[in-house]
């Protein structure tokens, strides 16, 4: 990150709220550059189930030119009873913009989803992601997330 | 899984310094504090110094400094100074029977086990143990009187 978007990142205002459909252009193009994928279909279908059991959530900020520009997203949803789990709140995408990260959107996003999930009534929390992306797993782990009971299990299909 | 007990100390001694960023420590504290050999702990303080993890002060009183960010230095980081926490992974088969397809399925699954291991200490930052101990004295303290 430069240092003129880091300082950005540290001083200008961020305004969290809830993601609207004109947002979700810049949130595919977003995790497109993140993840190298895109999937148009799969965030409009989600965004047609938002609601209070599957919160989804934009960071903001004011761009240079003063305009307000996507700085990051998070979307979850609580879900029941699958593998024998009680109802649970699970964050499936936590994303920030990279030249605006080491700032404190990450972890503004992390708290709002977390109180979301304590608004429509769970008490826990999950997410999964690749073992090898250690830098992620520290985020989650500096929000006091653990190794939980479950463990993920799969195959090639010949 | 283990640590020897060199890797212990050297976690300890870390934390200590890295929760007192502003203060020097004398190595004596440390040992008092966990129950060390004060022998032991000067010898895992060298090899924390040459890493470049803590830095000797000199001068009145003298001690140790915490040298990192404790926001980026994880367990991993100071344990494979010490010790290497991935086994034989991916070593050429050394044991004996290691080479069968007995010994390569053990060794799979030995992998595995290695591969998660070195997920959880590359991902905990001394940062956050400070929370996982924090939380650990509010459990110790029991809930407030009320």
């Amino acid at each position: 990150m430069d240092s003129a978007a880091e300082s950005r990142a540290e001083t200008a205002p961020v305004t969290l709220r809830d993601g609207r459909e004109d947002d979700l252009p810049a949130v595919i193009a977003l995790d497109a550059r993140v993840t190298g994928l895109e999937k148009e279909r799969y965030w409009r279908e989600l965004y047609s189930r938002r609601g209070k059991e599957l919160p989804f959530l934009v960071a903001e900020i004011a761009g240079p030119d003063g305009a307000a520009r996507l700085a990051g997203f998070s979307i979850g949803e609580v879900r029941a009873w699958e593998f024998g789990s009680p109802p649970c709140g699970w964050v499936f995408a936590l994303t920030v913009d990279p030249e605006l990260r080491l700032g404190g959107i990450g972890s503004r996003l992390m708290d709002a989803i977390a109180e979301r999930f304590r608004e429509a009534g769970v008490k826990r929390m999950r997410t999964m992601l690749a073992r090898d992306n250690h830098l992620l797993m520290a985020f989650f782990r500096s929000h006091g997330m653990m190794a939980g009971p479950y463990i993920e299990l799969e195959k090639e299909l010949d | 899984m283990r640590l020897q007990t060199a890797t212990r100390i050297a976690l300890y001694a870390t934390l200590e310094l890295a929760g007192n960023p502003e203060n020097q420590i004398t190595a004596s504290a440390i040992a008092e504090k966990y129950g060390i050999s004060i022998n032991h702990l000067a010898k895992v303080m060298r090899d924390l110094g040459r890493a470049g993890v803590v830095e000797s002060v000199r001068g009145a009183g003298g001690g140790f400094r915490f040298a990192g960010n404790a926001k980026r230095t994880t367990l991993m980081d100071v344990i494979q100074i010490f010790e290497n926490v991935r086994g034989n992974a991916r070593a050429p088969a050394r044991e004996p029977g290691e080479a069968t397809p007995a010994g390569q399925a053990l060794r799979q699954v030995l992998d595995e086990i290695d591969a998660i291991t070195e997920a959880t200490l590359r991902s905990i930052t001394l940062d956050t143990m400070f929370k996982l101990i924090q939380r650990q004295r509010q459990d110790a303290a029991g809930p407030a009187p009320g």
